[in-house]
């Protein structure tokens, strides 16, 4: 049952994806160059209704969050490996997957790349494991929860300054 | 705002996308996520010819390695694009991306050769960041967790580096 949700969101996904012209090389070598924020504004869309959704359906008790472990070294270092890849291919694992689907069959090569990258970690995982995500392992953490506050000032805030930095994209017509 | 013809707002398709997030992790108790799937894929692809060695493989023990949730929620993500392009004929076989012709040329090759390469290495860095822009983007902002918002400032630095490398703004950009 579980592979059939994940089909149906994935297809409902995929759709609005391709609909917000999200998948793109254009649209997200554009941000990057911080020429056109389409794909900046479907994210940051994406998570203010997410953030509400989730801690509202979680303080009721309906759902539980599933936080990735915090390690400064990997998600830094990581992050930015990621985000130079990313830079040159110009669709991330998901996209590559929705261009693919519209006929940008360049992201054939990148997947083919993925699946070696995937490789090439899981046969260096051991030697990070006890260099690079020792480095500032905080463990299971949330914002809130390292501020030392509850939820939902934390989430007032952040929708309050998502909206302004979506405002000023607008009012500099990105 | 700018939109291309027939684009729908990014802002409704993101706000869509994102009670599609919360729907998900209600029926099936699963947030997005996408780079695990690849782990996943290379090693079956692997264990077909070394089976040996993808048993001894830790990492690929750790995640299981079967078709599941994400592996069907990726595989999704390209009908579902295909099923928007096709019916509102936006449908494109295209080797080569707009922006990068206009910069690098059309040579197929050139293309795919970097493509390859910055798969490659988004791939490397996705699994070691723990999650690529849906699983630490998007769920992980969404959770507030601190891994995401570590990752996601990474995420953007490291491709705005790349991409300036990659597109260098003439003198005219410059000073124009």
């Amino acid at each position: 049952m579980a592979l059939i949700y994940g089909l149906i969101t994935g297809i409902v996904f995929g759709f609005l994806l391709q609909k917000a012209r999200v998948i793109r090389y254009d649209k997200q070598l554009g941000a990057l160059r911080l020429k056109d924020m389409t794909i900046v504004k479907f994210m940051l869309s994406n998570i203010i209704v997410g953030m509400v959704g989730i801690y509202i359906l979680n303080d009721m008790g309906m759902v539980r969050l599933s936080v990735k472990a915090t390690s400064i070294g990997a998600n830094a270092l990581g992050g930015i490996v990621f985000g130079l890849g990313w830079g040159l291919l110009g669709y991330c694992p998901g996209t590559a997957a929705g261009a693919l689907g519209e006929g940008r069959w360049d992201a054939l090569w990148g997947i083919g790349g993925m699946l070696v990258g995937a490789s090439l970690f899981a046969h260096t995982y051991p030697v990070l494991k006890s260099t690079v995500y020792t480095w500032g392992n905080l463990g299971k953490i949330t914002l809130p929860q390292m501020l030392g506050i509850s939820h939902w000032p934390v989430i007032i805030g952040l929708v309050i300054l998502y909206v302004l930095v979506l405002g000023w994209f607008e009012k500099k017509g990105l | 705002m700018k939109t291309e013809q027939g684009a729908w707002n990014p802002y409704v398709a993101g706000a869509l996308s994102g009670l599609l997030g919360v729907f998900s992790v209600v029926v099936a108790g699963k947030f997005m996520g996408a780079s695990t799937t690849f782990v996943r894929a290379s090693g079956m692809i692997e264990k077909m010819f070394v089976p040996e060695t993808v048993a001894n493989t830790a990492y690929y023990m750790s995640k299981g390695l079967q078709f599941d949730w994400q592996f069907l929620f990726v595989i999704g993500i390209c009908i579902g694009s295909l099923i928007a392009s096709l019916t509102s004929k936006t449908f494109v076989w295209q080797a080569v991306p707009t922006m990068w012709e206009n910069r690098h040329g059309g040579s197929v090759a050139r293309r795919g050769v970097v493509a390859f390469v910055g798969g490659m290495v988004a791939m490397y860095g996705a699994r070691l960041a723990g999650g690529c822009p849906s699983g630490h983007g998007l769920s992980g902002l969404t959770q507030l967790s601190v891994s995401g918002f570590i990752a996601a400032a990474c995420f953007f630095a490291g491709g705005m580096l790349m991409a300036a490398l990659v597109f260098p703004r003439s003198r005219q950009e410059r000073h124009g």
